[in-house]
């Protein structure tokens, strides 16, 4: 394992993440346009959503009830988690190579990143 | 140009496929100018469809975690990004992100609108002037040795080592990135490279595509507060995400044989022109 090798992974990685995340939000989308193409689009004022898109529980239960919306929020949700992944694996790689320095350094940024998204949880 | 009091508003099919038409050509033109999509669809969306600006920087964030990750694979294989870097600065930029979207829901959306604005109108000059890399390669200082942030790159079939300096400079700017990352919901990856580039004059091919890599870390220590705030509304994302991501892909491919001197002249007056009816709108209210 080298930094090359790694890098080479994570990109691989990245990218299958992407396609994946790509195709659930576009089924999710094609799902909530067959039921949904006549409603208005009324975006001039902000609305926070519901639970259904605002909280990973929240995603997951309305997902379980086929719920359109949901569906796209999980895919859009998977594509937030790929540079996650990202950090993962290159905090494993640095590990392997050995690099204490290295590891750290990804574990904070592992850290913050989970933060936020635990604070959204 | 403001359509905020239409009377008969879009359906959802009609909204769906304006607003993937729109990003497709953002994703198109941001990957041939280097300046990313989010930067075009902010305002696209707010000036010419009248969407709240939390919406439309929710929308812009997944689509920067998108074409970030979907172009690493490319850039990659290139072997000039440098994830030690890369990985490092990204403790600057993730805790900027944070702060900057803890910021974004006591800003306005006025105050919001003016310093997108603001940005768009540094982006423009950018890509006028062009991105380009400073001459010149330096020696590896005391700090950027000790964290082994120097390293090499192909140039000419024959891998060159490179020196690194003022490691906390680019560590400063790089919390501002993040920063403004979170709190308009772009890429800002005109200012990470000026971060690596002019600061810690890292060699400018190494910087780009090390920025790229970066870009979706630190959106995505935004998501999460945007999530839970609900800015990121699948409605309005779905064909952000899937138009720009798809334009994006299609740049990369084409951008061999593009003109890119004069796309660039095209797209700074563009980017332009939304940044003064950004500012005015904002100034004004009505965004």
């Amino acid at each position: 394992m080298d930094d090359r090798r790694l890098e080479s992974i994570i990109g691989q990685l990245l990218q299958a993440g992407v396609l994946f995340a790509a195709a659930i939000v576009l089924a999710g989308g094609v799902l909530y346009l067959a039921g949904h193409h006549a409603d208005p689009a009324a975006y001039h004022t902000f609305v926070a959503g519901g639970a259904n898109i605002r909280s990973l529980s929240g995603i997951v239960q309305a997902v379980a009830h086929g719920d359109s919306v949901a569906i796209m929020q999980m895919g859009l949700l998977l594509l937030i988690l790929t540079p996650i992944a990202r950090v993962v694996v290159a905090a494993v790689g640095f590990l392997l190579e050995r690099d204490r320095l290295y590891t750290a350094v990804s574990l904070i940024v592992l850290v913050i990143l989970v933060f936020s998204l635990i604070h959204a949880g | 140009m403001s359509s905020g009091g239409l009377a008969d508003p879009l359906t959802a099919l009609e909204f769906t496929a304006v607003v993937f038409a729109l990003s497709s050509l953002a994703g198109f033109l941001g990957a041939l100018t280097g300046l990313g999509g989010g930067v075009v669809v902010v305002p696209a969306l707010t000036l010419a469809l009248g969407v709240d600006m939390k919406y439309a920087i929710g929308a812009s964030l997944v689509s920067v975690i998108a074409t970030s990750s979907g172009a690493a694979a490319a850039y990659v294989r290139e072997g000039f990004s440098n994830i030690r870097i890369g990985m490092f600065l990204e403790i600057a930029t993730t805790l900027g992100a944070v702060g900057g979207a803890f910021l974004a829901g006591r800003f306005s959306t006025h105050a919001l609108a003016v310093v997108f604005g603001l940005v768009l109108a540094q982006a423009a000059y950018q890509s006028f002037k062009g991105l380009s890399g400073h001459s010149g390669a330096v020696e590896c200082d005391k700090l950027a040795a000790r964290l082994r942030l120097c390293g090499d790159y192909p140039v000419n079939g024959s891998l060159q080592p490179y020196g690194v300096r003022n490691v906390p400079g680019g560590f400063a700017v790089m919390f501002g990135a993040g920063a403004l990352s979170g709190l308009l919901g772009i890429g800002s990856g005109a200012v990470k490279v000026i971060a690596m580039d002019s600061i810690m004059r890292v060699p400018f091919k190494v910087s780009t595509t090390t920025s790229n890599f970066m870009i979706g870390v630190t959106a995505a220590a935004s998501a999460g507060l945007y999530l839970e705030r609900g800015y990121i509304d699948p409605r309005v994302a779905m064909p952000v995400m899937l138009g720009v991501l798809l334009g994006a892909l299609l740049g990369a491919k084409v951008l061999v044989h593009a003109p890119v001197k004069a796309l660039r002249i095209v797209f700074g007056v563009v980017i332009l022109a939304l940044a003064v009816e950004m500012i005015a709108n904002g100034l004004t209210g009505r965004v």
